[in-house]
C-alpha cells in the first residue's frame, strides 16, 4: 500500500514537496536573491514536469475517492508544462517583487487543487480540489500589489468565485439528494433524468462556466483578466480553464451519460453563444490583455463544440486543443508580458510598428495569434478543425456553420493585431526589448509547440488512443 | 518521381533565406529556388508524358500516400493528372516571373521573398492533394501570406485591401469547410468509417440530396476564390494595392485555386448537384463576365482595368465548368492557364510602367513606347492575349470555352454562350483604349520624369517567359489539350453519369 500511493499521487506529491521547500527557503534565514530563486524554482518545475512521463500508473486510492490513470497523468503533465512555461515568462515580472516564493506557493497550491480536481472520484473531493484551486488565484490576481486596479481584480474574482461555488455546492447538494451517494460510479448508476437532477445539472454546468468563463458566465472575466499581473492572466486563461475542461472531458463526461440530451442542447447553446459574444466583445478591445480575454472566451465557445459531440473523437479533440491552446496563448502572453514588464505599454496602439524593434518577437506573437486564430500550418488549425469534426458527427450542421462563420470574425480581430504590428506607422514605437533567456526559452517551447504538434500527429493519435481504452 | 518534392523545393528554399540579411544573396537564392520548381515541373511533365505513352492510363500518376491522423482517417494523399500538371506548370512560370519582377524589392526583402515562396508552397501542395482535409490545409496556408503581402509591399488603401482579401477568402474557405465536413460525414468507406479521399469519394454516389446540401457550400466557397459574382469584389481591391509580384500571384495562382477547387471538388464529387445548380452558376458566370467587362471599361486605373478584366476573364472558367460539358470544362482549365499567363503578364507591365512614372492613371499616361519599347510592347500582347486575338492563348481558351457550351442545344445555354460572346467586343474596347492611350499618342508622363528606362535584364527574362508559356499555347494548343483531356475524361466520367434532364 505505502509504495503504491507514492506512485498513484506522485503529481500531487512533487507539488507539495516543491511547496514545502519553498517554505523553508522562505523561513530560513539567510536571504536568497531573486534571480537565483527563479532559476531554483523553475529548475524544480522542470523536474516536476518530467517526472510526470515516468512510472505512469493507474489505480484508485481512499475508496475510490482520488483515482488515476494514464489518460489523467497526460492531462497533469500538460498542465505541468503550462505552468512551467509560465514561470518562464514572468521571470521580468517576479525579478524585482518581494515575493517570489509566496507567489509560487500560491500558484502550485492552486495547480494542486486542479490536479485533485482532475482526479477525483467523488464529488467532494471534487469540490475540495476546486476550491484550493480556486481560492489562492484570488490573492494571486492581487499580486501587483501597489495597483489598485489588482485588488479590484481580486475583489471581483474572489466574489465571482464565491458565487459560482455556491452554485456548485448547491447543485452537489441536489444531486446527492436525487441520489443518495456523492461516489461518481454510483451517481452514474442512479441518474434516470428526473427534473431534480436535471435541475442539479443545470446548477453545476452554470459553476462550471463561471470557471471556464463560457457565456452568459463571463462578465468578470475581462475586468479580472485586465487588472491581474499578466502571469495571472495567463494562468487563468489557460491553466485553469484547461483543468475545469479535462474535468469536463474525462470525469463528469463519463457521470452524466444518463442524461446526454440536456447536456447536449445546454453545451450547443452555450456554446453558441460563447462564440458569438466573445468575438463580438473582442472586436473592440483596446488592451492586448482584454482582447485576449475576449478572445480566449470565443475560444471557449469552440472548445465546446467539441464536448458536444460526446464522442472519443469529440474527447480527444479537446484535450488536443487544450495542449495546443496552451503553447498558442501562452506564446502571444509570453510577448505581452515581456513588453508590459519593460516598459509598462499594453494597449493594442502601442504595438504599432512593433516589427521595426522587434522583429523576432513580432513574429512570435504573430504565430501565436494565427494559431489562435486557426491558420495553418500552426496547431490551432488542426485543433479547432478537429474540435469542429467532431461536433459536427452529431449531424448538427448549423452548428458548424456558425463556428466556421465565428472563425472568419474572429480572424478579424487577430488580424487587427498584425496590421498594427506589421503595417502601420509609428513614431514612439515600443524600444528594442531585452530578454532574458529564461523568457526566451519559454518562447521557443510555445513556437516550437506550435509549428509541431500539428503537422506531426503524435500528439493527437496518442490522445485518441488512450481514449480509446476507457 | 516523388511528389512532395513540389512542397520541399519551395519549403526549402523560404527557409534558407532566413539566415541572410542581404538582398542580394536573397533574391539570388529566391531566383535559383524558384528556377528549381520550374525545372522540376517541366520534369513532372516529362514523367508524365512518359508514364501515359507508356500505356499507363491510371487515374492519377505518381501517387504516394501516407497515414497522417489515422484516427479521423486524415491522410496525406498526392498524386496528379493533367490538370494538375497544366496548374503547377503554371504555378512554376509565375513564381519564376514573380520572382524576377521583385528584384529590386528593396523594404524587407527577406520577408518579401519568404512570403512568395510560402505562398508557392500552398499553391503546389492544393494542386497535388487527392485527400480533402490536405487540400484544405493547402488552401489556407495561401491566405495569410497574402495578407501581409499587400498590407506591407502594397499601395494605395492597402490596410483596407488586406483586410478584404483575407476576411473574404477566408468566408470562401469556411464554406468549403462546411461542405467538406458534410461531404466527410456522408462517407462511408465500407466499415463505418469517413474519409476524405477524393477518388474514393467519387467512387461512392453520395446521395442527391446530400449533395444539394452541401455543393452550394463548397462551390461557393471556391468561387469566392475563383472570383465567383457576387464574391468576387475582394479582387479589384486586392489586386490594385498589391505589390506587382503579389498581383501576379493573386491572379495568377490564387483565382486558380478557385476554379480548380469548383472542379476538382464541387463538380467531381458531386455531379447531380453540380447538374442541379449549373444553370445558377451559368447565369452568374455570364453576369461576372458581361459585369467585369463593362466595370473595366469604366475604369482609370492600370490595375484596376486589369482586376476587373480578370473579373470577367475568370468568369469565362466558371462559365466552362457550369456547362459540365467535356469541351467546356478542358476549355475552362485552358482559360485558367491562359489567364494565369496572361494577367501576370499584364501586371508585371503595369508594375515596370509604375516603376518609372509612379503612376497608374491612364489619363497621366502617353506615348510610352517612345520612351519604353519593350515594356510597352509587352504591354500590347498582353492586351492583344487579354481580348482574344488568334495566335495566344486567350484565344484558343475562349473558343473551346464557347465550343464547348454550344454542344447544349438549349436555348438557355445557347443565350449565355452568346452573352459571354459578346463580352469579348467589350473587352477589345477597353484593352485598345487602354492601349492606345498609354502606349501610343504624344508622349506625356506625370511629373515630367526624364527618367524612363526601358526594362532592366529581370525585367525582359520575366516577361519573356509568360510571352512563351502565352504563345506556346497560342500557337500549338493540342499539347495543353493531349494534356488536359484525360482528367477532364476523368472528370467527365463522373459528371456524364447524371443524364441530364
Amino acid at each position: 500500500m505505502p509504495t503504491e500511493f507514492l506512485y498513484l499521487m506522485k503529481a500531487e506529491l512533487m507539488i507539495t514537496v516543491i511547496i514545502f521547500i519553498l517554505l523553508f527557503l522562505k523561513l530560513g534565514n539567510k536571504e536568497m536573491k531573486n534571480e537565483s530563486m527563479l532559476n531554483f524554482v523553475n529548475i524544480l518545475l522542470l523536474i516536476n514536469l518530467a517526472s510526470g512521463f515516468f512510472y505512469i500508473s493507474k489505480g484508485n486510492l481512499f475508496g475510490e475517492m482520488f483515482r488515476t490513470n494514464e489518460l489523467i497523468t497526460l492531462e497533469k503533465n500538460f498542465l505541468n508544462l503550462g505552468t512551467l512555461i509560465i514561470s518562464l515568462q514572468s521571470y521580468h515580472w517576479l525579478k524585482n517583487h518581494k515575493h517570489v516564493p509566496e507567489f509560487y506557493m500560491l500558484l502550485l497550491s492552486t495547480l494542486l487543487g486542479m490536479f485533485f480536481m482532475i482526479s477525483s472520484g467523488n464529488l467532494l473531493m471534487f469540490y475540495l480540489g476546486l476550491e484550493l484551486s480556486t481560492i489562492p488565484l484570488a490573492a494571486l490576481s492581487n499580486f501587483d500589489l501597489d495597483k489598485r486596479r489588482s485588488s479590484e481584480a481580486a475583489f471581483k474574482m474572489i466574489i465571482s468565485s464565491a458565487f459560482s461555488s455556491g452554485l456548485l455546492l448547491f447543485g452537489i447538494s441536489l444531486l446527492y439528494g436525487s441520489t443518495g451517494t456523492l461516489n461518481f460510479a454510483e451517481i452514474t448508476t442512479q441518474l434516470n433524468g428526473n427534473a431534480l437532477q436535471i435541475f442539479s445539472f443545470i446548477l453545476l454546468i452554470a459553476g462550471f462556466g463561471f470557471k471556464i468563463s463560457a457565456v452568459p458566465f463571463h462578465l468578470w472575466t475581462a475586468d479580472v483578466y485586465e487588472g491581474s499581473p499578466v502571469a495571472v492572466t495567463s494562468y487563468l486563461s489557460v491553466i485553469s480553464k484547461g483543468a475545469i475542461l479535462f474535468v469536463m472531458v474525462s470525469v463528469f463526461y463519463n457521470v452524466f451519460t444518463a442524461i446526454s440530451n440536456s447536456w447536449y442542447n445546454m453545451i450547443f447553446l452555450i456554446s453558441i453563444a460563447t462564440m458569438i459574444i466573445g468575438n463580438l466583445f473582442a472586436l473592440r478591445q483596446q488592451n492586448m490583455k482584454r482582447f485576449l480575454a475576449f478572445s480566449s472566451i470565443a475560444q471557449v465557445g469552440f472548445i465546446l463544440v467539441g464536448l458536444s459531440a460526446q464522442s472519443i473523437a469529440g474527447s480527444s479533440s479537446v484535450i488536443y486543443f487544450i495542449l495546443i491552446y496552451i503553447f498558442s496563448n501562452l506564446g502571444a502572453f509570453g510577448v505581452i508580458s515581456s513588453v508590459s514588464a519593460i516598459t509598462g505599454k499594453e494597449n493594442m496602439n502601442d504595438y504599432k510598428g512593433f516589427y521595426k524593434t522587434n522583429p523576432l518577437l513580432t513574429w512570435v506573437l504573430a504565430i501565436s495569434l494565427f494559431s489562435l486564430a486557426g491558420i495553418p500550418p500552426m496547431a490551432g488549425f488542426f485543433g479547432k478543425f478537429f474540435l469542429l469534426f467532431a461536433g459536427a458527427g452529431k449531424g448538427n450542421y448549423l452548428l458548424i456553420v456558425i463556428a466556421a462563420l465565428n472563425m472568419v470574425v474572429s480572424l478579424y480581430y487577430y488580424l487587427k493585431v498584425i496590421k498594427a504590428m506589421f503595417m502601420d506607422a509609428n513614431e514612439n514605437s515600443i524600444e528594442k526589448i531585452k530578454t532574458n533567456w529564461q523568457p526566451k526559452i519559454a518562447l521557443a517551447i510555445c513556437v516550437g509547440g506550435i509549428l509541431i504538434t500539428g503537422i506531426a500527429s503524435g500528439a493527437y493519435n496518442y490522445i485518441h488512443s488512450l481514449l480509446s481504452m476507457y | 518521381m516523388n511528389l512532395s518534392l513540389l512542397i520541399i523545393l519551395p519549403l526549402l528554399t523560404a527557409l534558407s533565406i532566413l539566415p541572410f540579411k542581404d538582398l542580394r544573396q536573397v533574391r539570388l537564392i529566391s531566383l535559383i529556388g524558384s528556377f528549381l520548381q520550374l525545372i522540376l515541373a517541366f520534369t513532372l511533365l516529362y514523367f508524365y508524358w512518359n508514364a501515359r505513352s507508356s500505356g499507363n492510363t491510371a487515374i492519377m500518376l505518381f501517387e504516394n500516400n501516407y497515414t497522417w491522423y489515422a484516427p479521423l482517417n486524415i491522410n496525406y494523399h498526392v498524386g496528379v493528372d493533367g490538370i494538375s500538371i497544366a496548374m503547377i506548370l503554371l504555378t512554376a512560370f509565375i513564381v519564376l516571373a514573380g520572382v524576377l519582377v521583385s528584384w529590386n524589392v528593396e523594404k524587407l526583402s527577406k520577408e518579401f521573398f519568404f512570403l512568395l515562396l510560402f505562398l508557392s508552397v500552398g499553391a503546389y501542395g492544393f494542386f497535388i492533394s487527392l485527400d480533402l482535409f490536405t487540400l484544405f490545409f493547402f488552401l489556407e496556408v495561401a491566405v495569410i501570406p497574402k495578407f501581409l503581402l499587400i498590407g506591407i509591399w502594397g499601395s494605395g488603401k492597402k490596410e483596407y485591401s488586406a483586410m478584404k482579401l483575407a476576411l473574404m477568402l477566408m468566408g470562401g474557405s469556411a464554406l468549403v469547410f462546411v461542405g467538406l465536413i458534410g461531404l466527410y460525414l456522408n462517407t462511408n468507406t465500407g466499415n463505418g468509417e469517413h474519409t476524405f479521399d477524393i477518388l474514393q469519394i467519387a467512387q461512392m454516389n453520395i446521395a442527391p440530396q446530400i449533395q444539394k446540401v452541401f455543393f452550394p457550400f463548397v462551390f461557393i466557397g471556391f468561387g469566392v476564390f475563383g472570383a465567383l459574382f457576387p464574391f468576387h469584389t475582394w479582387v479589384p481591391d486586392g489586386h490594385s494595392s498589391a505589390p506587382t509580384a503579389a498581383s501576379m500571384f493573386l491572379a495568377g495562382i490564387s483565382m486558380k485555386l478557385g476554379g480548380y477547387g469548383c472542379l476538382r471538388v464541387a463538380t467531381f464529387l458531386m455531379p447531380d448537384a453540380a447538374h442541379e445548380y449549373s444553370w445558377v452558376i451559368i447565369v452568374l458566370a455570364s453576369i461576372a463576365i458581361l459585369y467585369g467587362a463593362f466595370a473595366t471599361m469604366m475604369q482609370t486605373d492600370l490595375k484596376y482595368i486589369n482586376a476587373y478584366s480578370s473579373v470577367s476573364h475568370c468568369g469565362f472558367v466558371l462559365l466552362g465548368i457550369g456547362m459540365l460539358t467535356k469541351t467546356a470544362i478542358t476549355g475552362a482549365v485552358m482559360q485558367m492557364v491562359s489567364h494565369g499567363l496572361m494577367t501576370a503578364l499584364f501586371f508585371a507591365c503595369i508594375g515596370m510602367i509604375y516603376d518609372r512614372t509612379h503612376t497608374r492613371q491612364l489619363a497621366q499616361l502617353g506615348g510610352l513606347m517612345k520612351m519604353m519599347p519593350f515594356i510597352s510592347t509587352v504591354f500590347v500582347i498582353a492586351g492583344l492575349c487579354s481580348l482574344g486575338l488568334p495566335g495566344f492563348s486567350g484565344f484558343v481558351a475562349e473558343v473551346t470555352v464557347f465550343m464547348g457550351s454550344w454542344q447544349h442545344a438549349d436555348s438557355f445555354y445557347r443565350i449565355a454562350t452568346i452573352v459571354a460572346c459578346a463580352s469579348i467586343v467589350v473587352t477589345a474596347v477597353y484593352i485598345l483604349r487602354a492601349v492606345g492611350k498609354a502606349i501610343m499618342g504624344p508622349l506625356q508622363v506625370a511629373g515630367n520624369n526624364p527618367l524612363l528606362t526601358d526594362a532592366r535584364w529581370n525585367e525582359k527574362w520575366a516577361a519573356s517567359l509568360l510571352i512563351i508559356g502565352i504563345v506556346a499555347i497560342g500557337i500549338a494548343p493540342f499539347w495543353l489539350n493531349d494534356l488536359i483531356i484525360p482528367g477532364t475524361e476523368t472528370l467527365m466520367k463522373n459528371i456524364g453519369k447524371i443524364v441530364y434532364r
